[in-house]
């Protein structure tokens, strides 16, 4: 019996993904043991910790609401990601279409000085146009959607720096405070500030973003939309044979992935928590991370859910390790490693099913011997 | 006394979730033997194969070669003991040469370089030695199936494998290739290689194989000398009642012409000349046509082109009274077009849908399986999966739910069938339908195809094997080079002479 449940699929996704995270802290933890011996225990229950490093529930709270900011875009990125893999392709430019959602967000909010829904649909829209440029070389110049979507995440964030520099300070990179120049354009926080103490910055985003999550399971399980997009992305020739619009998928996917990507990043910066850096020289790592994200959920658009929190539990938990003893790097490092242990779900659900069958034919081996012996008696 | 066996399979027993694919086999190869396998798809003759190349492992029974008791864990094993195998499907790199292929593992080298020169001397030494003539720097997606598969022998001669295992090797190849390879079986024989020999195609084993073993539903049946037995006791063994190898069918009553093709040109993808050099041909209601000819004369992209799977040069396709040239794939299959293709894993089936999902992969946008929402409508796909399952008796571990990609090669072939006739087409394309089945699922799609004939539907079926083609069609056009070069009447025609304008030694004017 209990062998049925170990070779259930969500149950070793699940058991899969968990011993990559613990991997990624036992490493995490030897790399901080060469660095300092002395503090390594105590940084990487930090970083595991994270809010819960502060002893007032308030703060505990208030510090839990920051995390949730910056989940709901990290999980648009990983269903970005799982949507386009679903259909057979590695969407590589979900980090560039989230810069173009930032640019059109911010741009939108300040510049246009238009409400939260117009910027949250334009940063969408403009994130779809730009996956379907991706979508487009894809189809019909049979260009690799991952060289393609490392180019135009280049563009992409050279363009958002052009842009919003009419929209930032002029003593700073930074871009202009929603709260000061675009209050109409920030995210209504429906009364949930209060549940986190006062933490202004969460907002309808987080339930949005789990609703996308939702969405795009239902979309792909049980619609035709999604058995053609599905079918498309396991054999684009037999979805083709079948009359199904195989280049036309492929850039709807795309699509669709672009735009869920930017809606993310509206869902981070309309909420005022961060602005945009107009010096920056690297796309964000969101739409990376968002890869972790998908993998490390299993590409389970639910199971997303939680190892998208995950990651930015421990990425914002990076932030607490104790400066003294480490090098202020130190945290991104730790993350990153446990980020990059989390792309091993797939190995070690390989790795369970090698070892079933080992079991499995000791046990068989095992039932001939004794069958064999009955022979003997006889 | 020495011992005369090379390999002995004894009381085999591989268990998969849901079926007993062999209970309980043993079959003894012979030194400088060639020994069929025979047994209808899912008989279990891959499985076991399989198990003797170390792919599976056996719950029970034991191996032995030359006598003595081996464990094969891997094909690495199986490869040290010296037995190679030509897989049903070949496992080459498309993008390498013949000689890179062949080398492919066993790499000669000094200090880390690669000595192709030596490499290239002994597979041509190996293929002089026994006839396997092929260009060792040719890449492989450019040279033919048969050249592949003499490469996959080159590969085993290569690494000087004593037992030699053919699954299935003829499926693939035309009339003229198969002969060629049953010469080179009988020459590696006679050079003391022991060939254990897979097919269900009975004048095959009866033409080359010294003895032969039978399987049915995972169980050893028996092993018989092949000079002492008919074909029928043969197939009565391997299918367990007597099977009428010839098509049972009455006259055709040719009605309207519902299928009109208007000088069809189609580019080919591997070189610059046309595959298809204007053909114009029709097909009417009632009657089944047959396109014969050698694998490569231009059928599959004439298929491609008809179906819209590759774009027309130019010419004119009418179905049914209305223009189709130009519609795309969707709106042919609804015009009461269907399509059983050549290559059923690349276009045929989504080999990771389940069998369920891929019996409604023309049908899953009806109104029956989508609501008005577009949402899947689950349980019917469900219940009219098990209606085509039960109908066509497509065999599988777990029923509507298995996974494609896990059945055996038959009957993912019977799926697509069963799909594409229960669509209920105005006209049939059906290219190489039977193609790998057992003498049992062949008859069972004859009777299917002549019934939509006999139901007054048009029939264009593609085929290499000319068996086929005498048996079951009405009308014989033969396509060399791209070109429609004779149509020839089943009833007057001889294999002789069909063979003749396959080779394109006769052609006549043919005006269809």
């Amino acid at each position: 019996m209990s062998k049925k449940i170990l070779r259930n699929e969500a149950f070793q996704s699940l058991f899969a993904s968990l011993i990559c995270i613990v991997l990624g802290v036992l490493i995490g933890y030897i790399v901080l043991l060469f660095i300092n011996p002395s503090g390594a225990g105590e940084a990487i229950m930090e970083v595991l910790k994270n809010f819960l490093h502060y002893s007032k529930a308030n703060l505990q709270l208030k510090n839990f609401g920051n995390t949730l900011v910056k989940t709901a875009p990290l999980l648009m990125c990983a269903l970005s990601v799982l949507f386009a893999y679903k259909v057979g392709l590695f969407n590589i430019g979900a980090a560039g279409q989230y810069c173009v959602g930032i640019c059109a967000s911010i741009y939108c909010a300040i510049g246009l000085g238009l409400g939260w829904l117009p910027c949250m649909i334009i940063a969408a829209i403009c994130g779809a146009l730009y996956g379907a440029i991706v979508g487009l070389l894809k189809s019909y110049c049979n260009v690799n959607e991952v060289i393609s979507g490392i180019m135009l995440n280049w563009i992409a964030l050279y363009t958002t720096n052009m842009i919003l520099s009419t929209v930032k300070e002029s003593t700073s990179p930074y871009t202009f405070h929603l709260n000061t120049h675009g209050v109409d354009a920030m995210l209504p926080g429906l009364g949930m500030d209060k549940i986190f103490a006062g933490n202004t910055y969460v907002t309808i985003a987080l339930p949005l973003a789990v609703l996308t999550a939702v969405l795009i399971y239902v979309l792909l399980e049980k619609t035709k939309f999604g058995f053609e997009l599905k079918a498309t992305g396991f054999n684009k020739n037999a979805a083709k044979y079948c009359g199904m619009a195989e280049k036309r998928n492929i850039i709807v996917t795309l699509m669709i992935s672009g735009g869920i990507a930017a809606l993310g990043a509206s869902f981070m910066y309309l909420t005022d928590y961060e602005q945009w850096m107009c010096t920056s020289s690297a796309v964000p790592g969101m739409g990376f991370n968002g890869i972790a994200a998908a993998f490390l959920g299993g590409l389970n658009p639910i199971g997303t859910i939680f190892s998208s929190y995950f990651i930015q539990h421990i990425t914002n938990g990076g932030a607490y390790v104790d400066k003294t003893m480490y090098c202020s790097q130190i945290s991104d490092l730790i993350s990153s490693l446990i980020i990059y242990l989390c792309g091993f779900v797939f190995f070690i659900k390989f790795a369970m099913n090698k070892y079933l069958d080992k079991q499995e034919e000791k046990e068989a081996l095992k039932a001939k011997g004794a069958e064999s012996e009955k022979g003997g008696d006889k | 006394m020495e011992n005369q066996y090379a390999i002995e399979m004894l009381h085999i027993t591989k268990k998969f979730p849901g079926i007993i694919a062999n209970d309980d086999v043993t079959i003894q190869l012979k030194k400088g033997e060639i020994h069929a396998l025979l047994g209808e798809n899912g008989a279990g003759k891959s499985t076991l194969m399989s198990v003797l190349f170390g792919l599976y492992q056996a719950e029970e029974g034991i191996i032995k070669k030359d006598g003595k008791e081996v464990k094969i864990n891997n094909p690495n094993d199986a490869n040290d003991l010296g037995i190679g195998m030509v897989h049903q499907h070949f496992k080459l790199v498309e993008c390498f040469t013949v000689l890179d292929n062949i080398i492919m593992g066993v790499e000669p080298n000094k200090f880390g370089f690669l000595q192709k020169k030596e490499a290239r001397e002994k597979v041509l030494a190996l293929s002089e030695k026994y006839g396997l003539h092929v260009d060792p720097d040719a890449y492989i997606e450019d040279i033919t199936v048969g050249m592949q598969q003499r490469t996959e022998i080159l590969k085993m001669l290569y690494r000087e494998n004593e037992v030699l295992i053919f699954d299935e090797p003829t499926a693939v190849l035309t009339p003229q290739e198969i002969e060629e390879l049953m010469q080179i079986m009988k020459n590696l024989a006679a050079e003391g290689k022991s060939i254990l020999f897979i097919s269900h195609k009975l004048n095959e084993i009866k033409a080359v194989a010294d003895r032969c073993s039978v399987l049915r539903k995972g169980k050893y049946i028996g092993t018989v000398d092949t000079k002492d037995a008919t074909i029928e006791e043969l197939s009565a063994m391997m299918v367990g009642h007597d099977v009428s190898l010839h098509v049972q069918k009455d006259e055709s009553k040719p009605g309207e012409v519902i299928l009109d093709i208007e000088n069809m040109t189609v580019a080919s993808k591997m070189h610059n000349n046309n595959a298809v050099k204007n053909v114009s041909l029709k097909v009417r209601r009632g009657e089944v046509v047959c396109i014969a000819g050698i694998d490569g004369n231009g059928q599959t992209e004439f298929v491609h082109g008809l179906t819209g799977l590759e774009p027309l040069v130019s010419g004119k396709v009418t179905l049914c009274g209305q223009d189709i040239t130009k519609m795309p794939i969707r709106k042919k299959l609804t015009s009461g077009m269907s399509h059983i293709p050549e290559d059923r894993h690349k276009h045929g089936l989504v080999l990771d849908y389940s069998l369920e999902d891929n019996c409604v992969l023309q049908r899953y946008y009806e109104p029956e399986f989508t609501d008005k929402f577009g949402f899947l409508r689950r349980d019917n796909i469900r219940k009219y999966s098990e209606k085509l399952i039960e109908q066509y008796d497509v065999r599988s571990g777990q029923g509507p739910i298995t996974i494609a990609r896990s059945m055996s090669g038959g009957n993912q072939q019977k799926a697509i069938v069963a799909r594409e006739i229960d669509k209920n087409p105005e006209l049939l394309i059906a290219v190489q339908p039977t193609r790998g089945l057992d003498v049992g699922a062949i008859e069972y799609i004859h009777k299917q195809i002549v019934a939509q004939r006999d139901a007054g539907k048009g029939v264009l079926i593609v085929s290499l094997e000319l068996e086929e083609v005498m048996d079951v069609s009405d009308r014989i056009l033969v396509m060399f080079e791209g070109e429609i070069v004779g149509e020839l009447d089943p009833k007057t025609t001889t294999e002789e002479e069909l063979g003749l304008y396959m080779a394109g030694a006769k052609r006549d004017e043919v005006k269809a």
